[in-house]
């Protein structure tokens, strides 16, 4: 810890931070916990799905204040909980009013690290319906902006003949602490058979293979996919062999050493697997590396080393995995998770070779996803932004504060809060999630 | 046998020369972490295993519960049992045995053999007459008598006591019994040199293949053996001054294995009980068999087990043309060298009281993936790295596979083992 660093950290530091605008950032709620405030319930239109979602998550609800439009404004008494407006019935322009109606009660009575939940439609229809589709993203971030004190909005898009089955995992995630560090965010759920039943262990008895499990992020998702009932094998290059051990052993899973670059990366993987399981349930590709420069710095073997651990090796180890033949592969309903980065969706300087690799993904799960779908694979990313990490402890104290406070939350992630969301995307009752890249970056200010 | 028992696999720390880079650790921390790692790879943690047996040839009295105590740091269920053995450098084989065999008589389902060493922590003892003084200190019962006791303290009692490696009965260290050894059987210094050249060549590609991926964790921040010199050659160890054997002799630092820290391990199980539990199993543990000679009356000290190897092989109706793959511990180049005379020569193989020479094997099949010039040798560990390297290697030649492991030890004895593939 820096000199600066250390003052800025020590109580005084901290007043004359407070005084100078930099206040102590909010605490946000982590976990398998709701908020503790009731859950408010906004049906726009006739649409059931929001009340029977909630229903089917056994979660009770209460109906909505209305804004009459002057002020004084309406309260709620107590703090409320979490906001879940049920706007997929909206498609007129004018209807949006309705939206601002139990928003601007909601806003102003919601609990720290409470919710604001807007369940709409893709972007279907006639023009306006889909303008108004698009509408809706426009409120999420904005609305995801002007919280306070921890508290996120996110919009979550139910496609037609998706139905609370399908729904259910999502909400619950973005109602628990689960998703703390996911803000402002936009994702979509589709129609999908053979949804499991909503469960809060829901990976008991699951095979999850996790690369770059040694340390960090990785060592964060086999802890907490443990947690929900994963068997974990956690994977690392054979160097990081002392603390993937440790980890393994941690979790009560087993460590596979292997370099995911080697040609027969997912032959190994597989044969790991195979003596020991039926096969693989869900994987995590969440191995690897910065060779940071500015472009006009970046030669070959900069560039080569960060696409292939991060996104050739992948492509590889899928293939073998993906393979019907190869004993201990993915099996029928298994999932795929890469992690993308905010670097790659927004760019960033000093990462072109990354932001490559970390786009790649994005763009590798999307292109998945419909090709898979018929086996009921489901194939996502999540997308972090600043994590405090080894890695990111790293950057100079001062950098690395306007970084951590560069989003609507004011501070820099957790490592458990991108295995969270990786945990809710390998979740079985996740079935109609795919295809979707969800940034687990508090509403980072950069980026898409 | 009833029971079949199979090699499931291992773990070892990588090994360093004595005072490198795991010169902190201790036998228990060396033991604790193959273990850890043996842990990991088979998905052992909090789990009971039947019997943990380990060992270590320099060992502190504090380690009288060495095993045990290494159980107890490591990820395992405090239940596991665990006891501590020793059989100088055969010990990581004596302690596989020990286990093997209550797991052939059904007395368990599986079981982890180990062994560790550490040079650079060996245990330094005082002086006899420091240690009177010390216990005359100890029991006065006034600070004047106290006083008294340490007034007879020299500096000459301050000099610490390392252990000594030499043969009790003999007086000749290890090396200078085997510069006999290598006067008596004729082996030149460009065959030692030889051998350990193909050691640190073999030891090398084996790294850079990744065939040690599954069968060692690194620890304390070292990931490959450090002993092992990969651009070693015959001019570079001909430069090399002799240490054993006089102004004339052959045998040298290079073609000597090294003082070396580290501890090694192997999951061994009962075959059936592997399925059920969905345990890889890569070789079968065939038979074994232990032998002595009389090294005081002027025996070669570390030939022993030649004659456990005929015995072995005559017992299995097997030759040595039968084995596959052969392991012969380095405990210096020229004992493997003697070692292969020894298994030619009519006369020796019948003074040990076989029935005729063992025969000879391609040096192909020998040492593949090098062994203890190039990768080190904690005394008790070897065993234990042996055991897995070698049940892999067979593995990977398919079923049917046999290999042999030949390992000598002080006092005159040697101990072999037969594995073959499933």
């Amino acid at each position: 810890m820096s000199v600066l660093e250390k003052a800025f950290t020590s109580p005084v530091g901290r007043k004359v931070a407070a005084k100078a605008g930099l206040a102590e950032p909010p605490r946000l709620r982590r976990g398998r916990t709701y908020p503790s405030g009731p859950i408010v319930l906004a049906a726009l239109g006739d649409s059931t799905l929001g009340a029977d979602t909630l229903t089917l998550l056994g979660r009770p609800y209460e109906a909505p204040v209305l804004d009459s439009g002057d002020d004084p404004v309406p309260g709620y008494g107590d703090r409320i909980g979490a906001l879940v407006v049920d706007a997929t019935a909206l498609t007129r322009v004018d209807q949006l009013e309705q939206l601002r109606a139990v928003l601007r009660p909601a806003v102003r009575g919601l609990e720290g690290a409470g919710r604001i939940i807007l369940l709409g439609r893709p972007g279907t229809g006639d023009w306006e319906q889909r303008s108004v589709a698009r509408a809706l993203d426009g409120i999420d971030r904005t609305v995801a902006k002007e919280l306070r004190k921890g508290a996120t909005s996110n919009l979550v898009r139910v496609a037609e003949g998706a139905g609370p089955e399908q729904l259910a995992s999502t909400l619950d995630f973005v109602l628990q602490g689960r998703s703390a560090f996911v803000d402002g965010q936009t994702w979509q759920v589709e129609p999908a058979d053979e949804v499991a039943p909503h469960s809060q262990r829901p990976l008991d008895g699951r095979v999850i293979v996790v690369t770059g499990a040694a340390r960090g992020i990785g060592a964060a998702i086999a802890r907490t996919l443990a947690r929900d009932g994963a068997t974990i094998v956690a994977v690392d290059i054979p160097a990081a062999g002392e603390s993937l051990a440790a980890v393994a052993n941690e979790v009560a899973g087993t460590a596979l050493q292997l370099d995911i670059t080697a040609p027969d990366a997912g032959a190994r993987i597989a044969a790991h697997v195979a003596a020991r399981a039926e096969g693989i349930h869900g994987i995590v590709h969440n191995a690897g590396i910065t060779r940071d420069k500015m472009l006009a710095n970046t030669d070959a073997a900069r560039w080569a080393s960060v696409l292939e651990v991060n996104l050739v090796s992948q492509m590889r180890i899928n293939e073998v995995l993906l393979d019907p033949s190869v004993d201990g592969g993915l099996l029928s309903g298994g999932r795929i998770v890469g992690v993308a980065s905010t670097s790659g969706l927004a760019g960033n300087k000093g990462q072109t070779n990354y932001a490559a690799s970390k786009a790649g993904v994005a763009g590798l799960v999307q292109a998945m996803a419909p090709d898979l779908a018929a086996r009921g694979i489901t194939v996502n990313a999540v997308a972090p932004g600043f994590i405090e990490t080894d890695m990111t402890a790293r950057i100079p104290f001062v950098q690395r504060e306007v970084f951590r406070r560069s989003n609507s939350l004011s501070q820099g992630g957790r490592p458990v809060d991108v295995a969270e969301t990786i945990g809710y995307l390998l979740d079985p009752a996740s079935q109609g999630v795919t295809g979707q890249v969800v940034r687990v970056c508090g509403q980072n200010l950069v980026g898409a | 046998m009833n029971h079949d028992v199979v090699v499931v696999g291992g773990n070892r720390t990588p090994f360093a020369k004595s005072g490198g880079p795991l010169r902190e650790a201790s036998n228990h921390d060396l033991l604790t972490s193959a273990l850890d790692g043996l842990v990991a790879r088979y998905g052992l943690a909090g789990t009971r295993v039947g019997e943990v047996a380990a060992g270590a040839v320099l060992k502190h009295p504090r380690d009288f519960n060495l095993t045990r105590e290494a159980v107890l740091s490591s990820a395992l269920a405090p239940e596991t049992p665990a006891c501590d053995l020793q059989q100088a450098c055969a010990t990581g084989l004596e302690t596989t045995m020990y286990i093997a065999n209550k797991i052939a008589l059904g007395q368990l389902t599986h079981g982890i053999a180990a062994g560790t060493d550490t040079a650079s922590d060996a245990p330094i003892s005082v002086s006899d007459p420091l240690r009177r003084i010390l216990l005359q200190a100890s029991a006065a019962r006034s600070a004047k008598a106290r006083l008294a006791a340490f007034a007879k303290l020299r500096p000459s009692h301050l000099a610490p006591l390392a252990p000594r490696v030499e043969e009790p009965r003999t007086g000749l260290s290890m090396g200078e019994h085997q510069a006999l050894t290598t006067e008596r059987w004729q082996v030149t210094r460009e065959e030692q040199d030889e051998i350990a050249v193909s050691s640190h060549r073999h030891l090398a590609a084996a790294w850079e293949s990744g065939f040690f991926d599954d069968l060692v964790t690194p620890y304390l921040g070292l990931a490959k053996d450090a002993i092992l010199r990969p651009e070693t050659s015959m001019e570079a160890l001909a430069k090399l001054r002799p240490v054993f054997g006089g102004d004339n002799g052959t045998m040298t630092a290079g073609n000597s294995t090294a003082l070396s820290d580290g501890a090694a391990a192997v999951l061994l199980a009962d075959a059936a009980w592997a399925k059920e539990q969905g345990l890889p199993a890569l070789a079968r543990i065939v038979d074994a068999e232990v032998a002595a000679v009389d090294h005081p009356t002027g025996a070669d000290l570390l030939l022993a087990p030649v004659a456990a190897t005929g015995r072995i092989l005559a017992r299995q109706g097997l030759s040595i043309a039968d084995m596959d793959l052969v392991e012969i511990h380095e405990a210096f180049a020229s004992t493997v060298a003697a070692t292969l005379k020894a298994w030619q020569d009519e006369d020796y193989c019948t003074s040990v009281g076989l029935d005729g020479a063992i025969g000879t094997i391609d040096r192909d099949h020998l040492n593949v993936t090098g062994s203890s010039l190039a990768t080190g040798h904690p005394f008790a560990a070897t065993g234990a790295r042996l055991v897995p390297t070698l049940a892999k290697l067979l593995h990977e030649r398919g079923p049917g596979s046999r290999g042999l492991i030949s390992v000598c030890a002080a006092g005159g004895q040697g101990l072999v083992v037969l594995l073959e593939a499933v």
